[in-house]
Formats: C-alpha cells, structure tokens, sequence
C-alpha cells in the first residue's frame, strides 16, 4: 500500500467541508482511498483503521488539518498532496437557476399577464387552458390533438367568461401588433381579420401590409373552429371583440369551408355587426355566399385584401391585380424550353391553406390537381410521397410533421421532395412557398436554394427546362430579410411571386392551352 | 362592455408561456413582457394524479 | 364552500398552528416515566412501524446496543435472540410523541429531552443525539455515551432546568437560524447559545464538582447537542397540526432505514410509505456509498416545521453538503417554497433576503410539482456494528405522497 498524509498545525475546517474535498480529491484517478480531517482523537482512531499511522499524526491536535491519501503509486500520492491548497479552494460549480415551473407560478410573477401562450404535448394541452381560463387569461393554443370535446368545454367556459380561446391548433395571431406564434411583422392599422389557418392569416396580414394598409388585430381561431359540433365560438367571439374594437374598422374572415348549419349562424351575427364584414370562405361554391347582408365576399386572399384596404380607405375595390406583361413574358420564354414530355406541375408547399388556395384557382381554370389534401376525394393521393400527374403536396401536414419539424421551420423534408420530383422527366413546374415571420426557418430560401439549383440541373441535362415557380408570403420587417430571399431565388432562375394566388395565377398561365 | 377579451385587445399583451420556448422569446424580441413556464408534465404525466389533482388543486 | 376551499382552509389552520408553536424545554426525563403508553421491555425506534425482521442493518444493531445498554441481555448473540423471539416490545417513536435520530431508539431508561409547546399545551419527546449507537455501533465503547447520560449529564441538566424553570427555545431557534443553522446537520450555533443558557443554570444549582465538570463539558463540545432539541421541538410544533379536516398538510416524515413514511394532516396516523432511499453523500475515510445504509432517522421532522434542507440556503457552513455553493443552496430552500403552504413570519434567513421558511408541506403541490422535500442527513452503515459514516442529501419518495393524495381522495368521495 503506498500512501503520504500531510498535517497542516492550527488550520481548522469544518468536517463536512473537508469531507467534500476529499470526495474531489478521491475522483483522481489512481487514488484509492483519501482521508481530509481534523487531528481530534475519534478522526485519529479513523486513520488508524485505514492503517494510516505515524508519530506526526498521534501528536496531531483536534485544531491540526491531517490530509491522507493511498493510491497506486508514490507520484500520485504526491501530486495529490502537492495540490492540497488547490483542493482546499473554493468550489466553482455552476448554480442550477430556479425556474417557473407551472402556470401558477407564472402569474404569481405577472399576476396582471391577460394572454397564456401553450403548446404543451396535445394531451396535456386542455388542462392548462382551462386552468389559464379560470384564471382569467385568454389563451393561445398551437397545441393539437386536442379532443373536440375538449375544445368544445374550453370554448364554452371562456365564452361563458368573456375569454377568448384562439385554437387548439392555432398556429399564428396578432394581437395589438403582437405577432404570437407563426407571424409576420406588419404595420398596426384599421382591418381587423379571423382566421382558422396560420398561413392563411399570414398571407393576408402580409398582403395589407403590402397593400399599405395595416392590422388591428388578427385572430386565429383553431381549424376545428368553424366545424358543426363548435359552430364558430371562437369565430362569434372574434366578431364581437373585433366590432367592439376602437381601431378596427373592417373586419375579414379567412377559412377554408365552414359547415352549412354554421355559416348560416355566422351570416346572423355580421348580419348585426356595425362594422363592413368581408370574407373569403376557400372552396365554398360562390352562389351561396352573394347577397348576405353586411357581407362581401372574396374569391381569394388576394381579393379579400384588395377589398378591405379599399374599403378603409374609402376607395371603390381596385380591379382584380393580374400577371404582369412582363410576367407573361417570362412564362412564354420558359415554356418555350420545355421537351415535349414535359407537362405537369408538382407543388411542394408548406402551407396548408396555399395548397387548398392553389387547388382552388387551378380547378377553376380548368386544371386537375390531385393532393393528399385535396378539394375533392377523387384526387386524393393514395401515398403522399408519389405525385400522380399535377400533383401539390401540403408537407405541413400531420403525414409529415409528427415526430418531425414542420417544413416552415426546417427545409431538409422539402428539399429530399424536390429532388425526387425533378428526376421525373414529365415534370415542367415546381412550385414552391417560402414562408417569413416570427418563429419560422431564418433562412428560408437559403435551406432549399442549392436543392433548386440542382433540380434545374437535372432537367437542363435531359435537354429541358424546369420552371420553378416560388411565392414569398412576408414583410420587409420580417426578422429573415426579404429582399435578400427573394434576390437568391430570383438568381436560381425562378419566378418569384409576392403571393400564393398571383403564384397559381402564373400556373395557370404554364399549365393552360395556348 | 368591457370584457377580459376586450382588455387583451386595447392592450398591451401579457403573456405567460407554456412550452416552446421560441414562441417566449419571439414575443420578447417584439418587446412583450412574457414570463417563460419550463413546463413539465404536472404531476410527472401520471394520469390518476392529474386527475385528482384537478378536483383538489 | 367546494372541496377546494375547504382544503385551502383547512391548510391555512394548519399553517397557522405550525408557526404559534411554542417550544419550551420542560425536563430531561427517563421516557419509561414520561412516554405515554408503553410498559414491561420496550424499545421505540424511528420511522414507520417496522417488524425486526424487515429492519435496516444499523436500527438492529442500535436495538441490540439498546437490549444490552438497558441490561436485558449480556452479549449482542443474547439480545439477538430476545429481539427476533419478540420479547422486547417494538413501537415506533412517532406513536408515542417522540423522535429519535437515525436509528432513533428510545428505552425505559434513557433520559429524554421533554419539550413543551406552550400554545398548545403538548409534548413532545427526543434522544440524546451521539455518533455511534444511533448508527447501530453496539460496542462497548459506544454504549459509554448512552451511560453517562443516563447517569450523569442527564440528571444533571434535569437538575439545572429545575433551578430555572425550564428554557424557552424559540429564542435560541430564531437567533440560530440568523447565525447559520438549519438545525438538522448544522446546530452549532443553537447549541452554543444552549450551552451558555444550561452553563448559568448550572452554576446556581447545586451539584457535585465532578458533575458540574462532566456536564458542562459535554454540553460545551457537542456541536449537535441542539439536534436533539430541535427534533423534539419540531415534533411538538408539528403535533397541534395533525387531525384537521381536509388538510392536506403534512404532520411528519420518517425513516427507518427501510421505508420512508409520512403522515398527513386530515389522514390522522396512517402511514403512507414507499422504500427508504438512497443518500447522495459525503463520507468519512474507510466508507464509500457502496456500504452505506438508506435513508434512516426522525429528523426529518426539522424539515417537516421548515429547518433543515429546507433552510439550507442560510447554512453557509454545510454547503458541501449540496454541492458548494450558496446558489445551490439557495436555490433549495426557494425551491421548497413551491410546495408548502406559506414561509414562516418569524423564522426568517438572512441569506434570502430575511424570507420567512417554507412552512407547510402540501401533498397536493408535491405531487403536482414532482418537486418533493429535500432532507439534509446523516448516513450509517448498511451493516450493524457501526458508528456514523457520512452525510449527504435526499429527496422524500414521491410515491409517498401520491398514495396519500389516494387514501385523501377516497376519504373525501373525491374522483369517483
């Protein structure tokens, strides 16, 4: 055995604190047993136990520091030893901060918060916002798979308060110039907008901004909002809150079908509204929404803006904004590149609401899409992941996203789709969404540009062109810098669009018959 | 009538966050006040407790 | 008023009768003259009821120390045998108003330290605190302790306290808590204050030289003489507040070396128990975790009134307990506010900023949290024979406190 011990005369510590430094001084590796204790009789007895003995150490007193220590071999007793004053130094480890932990936690710090923000696992999702309710906060709920029962209790509870529950599955609102979750940076201003869809309030917001209006407010209501078991709760609170409103003037709605028994309920209520209702309801047939009172209805997002911001304005709606010449120009010299087998489209979108917009003005054109969201049944695909002739994708939708980062957020899903579509000689456009704002990718455009340029590749090496057609949904305020993505994608040769409709405009245009 | 919804609209918003931290530090970064919940399944996710713990917390 | 309200009231009583407790030491007393209930051969211990089969290594060898301490038996083979045959009548400490640290064993001859709470007219009762028996080190040696308490400084503090008229301990508590205690692992303070009030109480009692002498050594070098004091006084602070209706407070927690147990408030004396856990500790030259023994003792009833590991960020002294820095330590003692009912208007620390101590463990935060009571101990060995190995730091099972929020709910009709 081969051990050292150093006795340092009237150094006193206490005993826990030098059991501490002989746990640290014991982590040395080839040390085998350490001994860090005053020279009292019982410490004494202690070293005796463990064979540590000597004169020096007997005539050690209870004020004496006695520091032993047995390892594998001589050089590591005294490097130990030799580093005793180290060993005797204070101790720098990181303190754990004491965090919130629950939402009562949270207002005991804020006790005048008025908005809870969750998106905590779905199953854990209904009990927080009813909590958040009793205690008299609104809620945002991006958290999905919550129960209709559940949604349906919730928005009971918070309409029986005078609360507002944007969600579950609300993936974007404004509130006061507050972008919370997936939003744009836009201009405050006097339309006021409700919306089942994150992209859709995002490209509508974005279009006014555009437009050189600005928002009051933007609502998010959840998808489920405007389904027959909630009958628009969260939709009918919106519309008084907004209509109550000092600085909202107009009011929009932007939703993919409601049910028949709830938009019935809905023309009720903005049929009372004191403020001009404009709505844009994408896939519902045209006829049943003309001559509602206190309503205007729009065929598009782009419309539903060009509507409102005319309205706030006092100005009649300008005429629908089309394709430019120069547009149209630049789609004649692409297709004029195409091989002869070259015909059909494949969209690979992140928004759910652009793919159902897209459908939308490409069926009226006259144009078949199949989707694995589509507009009607007969189109749908049968795997996701194989485009049967026109083909768009929704990649935000669940088929992807569970277990895996949405495609606004991270481009790796899109950019491996991309590739596999350009390898498919019959294809001639690709259409793509890139999405700015708060909480999405940072380089949107930057992720998937590389994919592009190799996707152009591929055709031109077949002796074709593939067009790619882009929108960019955005502000210039947005955190990513708008400019920059569109130059970059403008310098991969695509065709780039300020919006999703404008962009299904240009597809017609490539798709249609000369 | 002024309602708890109506305050949230006139403002400022207020926000307690519970779960994606980014979704925390975007509202900060337009300069709301937010207070971040490290939030962890109540009662470690155990169903039974949750349950009671609705009817007695 | 619904279930909930009724809790939160029934919780606010109970706050408020753990901070009106009053501790007064009162007697050093033999427990055969002074526990209630118990006759013939007896031996009361720490933590939930426990058979001698199922106990850790170190409560049975402090038993046998205790059979031959009290003359039953001449040899630990010998006490052994009356032990497993049953003949010594086993009891936990808490089923008789007392406690008992680490092993905790009390018997009819022992003195106890006898504390009153005055605000409630209750007592409570604790063991001399030593290093050896109390680990279950039944060795001659360590049974000296045992007799000279017993025959010397027992009687004499009796003595000494009767020329005083007993001591209030609130004041020495609340000036220690400023100075640096947590008065489970750290009572250096409280028991040099103790010693300076006995040291006067001494000198105006008559009594033999060599006594005085002994005493008054013994009182003077023992850095954890007030352990024994603030257990007792922790139990009899803890007492009043057992038997509300509805209160989901807790009235003590306990360990013996093989389960962790814990009592509540609206839920009388039923034990709600999980296994002992394992210390995260410190150890003394020779031992290593690997020999150590679970969690063990009554102290926890220092946590249970708000001192120990709850009060840690105020006991610079043993921050190497909780990893070396006062952060650290602070961050504990904030941390167990999220879990009881309130802090304690007058037991107040320094280091935070003179907060009050979290006070008033509530069963339904723990389990809501996850976070539960952090405990500041000592550790003894897995085997019997052995004096005190280490310390460290350990959290109260969190099953525990779910199989008590159960038996609530079904006493209440709650759920269902």
């Amino acid at each position: 055995m081969i051990s050292g011990f150093v006795i340092r005369k009237n150094q006193y510590y206490d005993s826990v604190f030098l059991m501490n430094v002989s746990r640290r001084m014991s982590e040395v590796k080839g040390v085998l047993q350490t001994a860090v204790l005053m020279g009292s009789p019982a410490n004494k007895q202690l070293l005796l136990d463990i064979h540590i003995q000597d004169d020096q150490i007997e005539k050690a007193q209870p004020n004496d520091l006695i520091v032993a220590v047995i390892a594998e071999s001589p050089a590591i007793v005294e490097n130990v030893l030799g580093r005793l004053n180290e060993w005797l130094e204070a101790i720098q480890e990181n303190a754990p901060s004491l965090s919130v932990k629950t939402l009562e936690e949270g207002l005991s710090q804020k006790p005048n918060a008025n908005l809870a923000v969750i998106s905590v696992p779905g199953e854990y999702a209904a009990r927080e916002a009813k909590k958040a309710l009793e205690a008299g906060l609104n809620v945002f709920l991006f958290s999905a798979n919550v129960s209709i029962e559940d949604e349906l209790a919730l928005k009971q509870f918070a309409a029986a308060q005078g609360l507002l529950v944007m969600g579950p599955d609300c993936g974007t609102s404004l509130i006061g110039g507050a972008g919370i979750g997936f939003a744009n940076s836009v201009r405050r201003g006097p339309v006021g907008v409700i919306g089942a869809a994150g992209t859709g309030l995002q490209e509508f917001t974005s279009q006014v901004h555009l437009a050189g209006s600005g928002i009051s407010h933007a609502i998010g209501t959840g998808s489920h909002d405007l389904s027959e078991k909630i009958n628009g709760l969260t939709t009918l609170a919106a519309l008084d809150a907004l209509d109550a409103d000092q600085q909202t003037r107009i009011i929009a709605i932007v939703s993919k079908p409601p049910a028949a028994s709830t938009l019935a309920v809905l023309f009720e209520r903005i049929k009372t509204c004191k403020k001009p209702v404009v709505g844009c309801f994408l896939g519902v047939n045209p006829v049943l929404l003309n001559g509602k009172p206190n309503f205007q209805p729009a065929e598009t997002i782009d419309e539903a803006v060009r509507i409102a911001v005319a309205s706030v304005n006092g100005q009649p709606a300008m005429p629908t904004v089309g394709l430019t010449e120069e547009d149209l120009a630049a789609i004649r010299m692409e297709k004029k590149r195409w091989l002869p087998e070259q015909k059909y489209l494949r969209g690979i979108l992140a928004g759910g609401t652009f793919c159902y917009q897209s459908q939308q003005i490409l069926r009226k054109a006259g144009i078949t899409i199949h989707s694995n969201n589509p507009f009607d049944r007969k189109y749908l695909l049968a795997d996701p992941d194989r485009s049967i002739e026109n083909t768009i994708v929704d990649m935000g939708d669940d088929f992807y996203t569970i277990g895996r980062p949405h495609p606004m957020i991270d481009g790796a899903m899109r950019k491996r789709r991309i590739l596999a579509e350009s390898r498919d000689p019959q294809v001639a456009v690709l259409y793509l969404d890139f999405i700015l704002g708060y909480n999405a990718s940072m380089d949107p455009v930057g992720e998937m540009v590389e994919a592009i340029r190799e996707a152009k590749r591929n055709s031109r090496q077949r002796g074709g062109t593939l067009t790619v057609v882009t929108s960019v949904c955005g502000t210039e305020a947005d955190p990513q810098d708008l400019n920059l993505q569109m130059k970059m994608l403008q310098e991969a040769g695509a065709l780039v669009f300020r919006s999703n409709a404008l962009a299904s405009a240009a597809l017609c245009e490539l798709l249609g018959q000369e | 009538m002024e309602t708890l919804v109506s305050k949230l609209l006139s403002g400022p918003v207020i926000a307690i966050n519970l779960g994606l931290k980014s979704f925390g530090a975007s509202l900060e970064q337009q300069g709301v006040e937010v207070v971040q919940v490290e939030w962890a399944p109540p009662a470690g996710g155990d169903r039974e407790m949750m349950d009671l713990l609705d009817d007695l917390l | 008023m619904d279930i909930k309200q009724k809790i939160e009231q029934a919780n606010e009583e109970a706050f408020r009768r753990l901070c009106a407790g009053d501790p007064v030491l009162v007697d050093v007393a033999p427990a055969g003259e002074v526990l209630p209930g118990l006759k013939g051969k007896w031996i009361t211990h720490s933590g939930p009821p426990i058979e001698w089969k199922r106990m850790c290594g170190a409560q049975k060898g402090a038993l046998i120390g205790q059979t031959i301490y009290e003359g039953w038996a001449k040899t630990p083979d010998e006490a052994t045998i009356l032990l497993e045959k049953g003949e010594i009548h086993l009891e936990p400490n808490h089923a008789h108003q007392a406690v008992g640290p680490m092993a905790g064993t009390i018997s009819p001859s022992a003195p106890v330290w006898v504390i009153e709470n005055r605000a409630f007219g209750n007592r409570a009762f604790c063991r001399q605190v030593e290093g050896n028996q109390q680990f279950g080190d039944y060795s001659d040696e360590a049974l000296k302790g045992l007799r000279l308490w017993r025959d010397v400084w027992g009687p004499t503090l009796q003595k000494a306290l009767h020329t005083i008229g007993g001591l209030e301990l609130k004041p020495i508590i609340t000036r220690a808590l400023q100075m640096g205690d947590e008065l489970h692992n750290r009572a250096i303070a409280a028991s040099s204050l103790f010693a300076n009030e006995m040291a006067m109480a001494m000198a105006k009692t008559e009594l033999a030289k060599e006594d005085l002498l002994s005493t008054l050594g013994y009182v003077t070098h023992h850095d954890l003489i007030f352990l024994g004091l603030s257990m007792a006084s922790g139990k009899a602070i803890a007492d009043p507040a057992r038997d509300i209706e509805y209160s989901t407070v807790v009235t003590a927690m306990c360990r013996n070396g093989t389960e962790f147990g814990l009592n509540v408030s609206a839920l009388g004396n039923e034990w709600f128990t999980a296994p002992a856990p394992k210390v995260d500790g410190l150890y003394l030259p020779g031992y290593t975790a690997d020999v150590a023994g679970l969690d063990m003792g009554d102290s926890a009833i220092t946590e249970t009134v708000g001192w120990g590991a709850f009060t840690i960020g105020g006991a610079p002294g043993i921050l190497s307990l909780v990893g070396g820095t006062p952060e650290e330590a602070l961050a504990y003692s904030r941390e167990m506010r999220k879990i009881t009912v309130s802090t304690h208007p007058t037991y107040r620390l320094p280091a935070l900023g003179f907060a009050g101590t979290a006070i008033g463990i509530d069963i339904r935060k723990v389990v809501q949290t996850g976070i539960v009571p952090i405990i500041d101990t000592a550790i003894a060995h897995k085997d019997p024979g052995y004096p005190k190995i280490g310390a460290g730091l350990v959290r109260a099972p969190l099953e525990c406190f779910k199989k008590a929020l159960i038996a609530f709910s079904r006493k209440y009709d709650i759920g269902k």
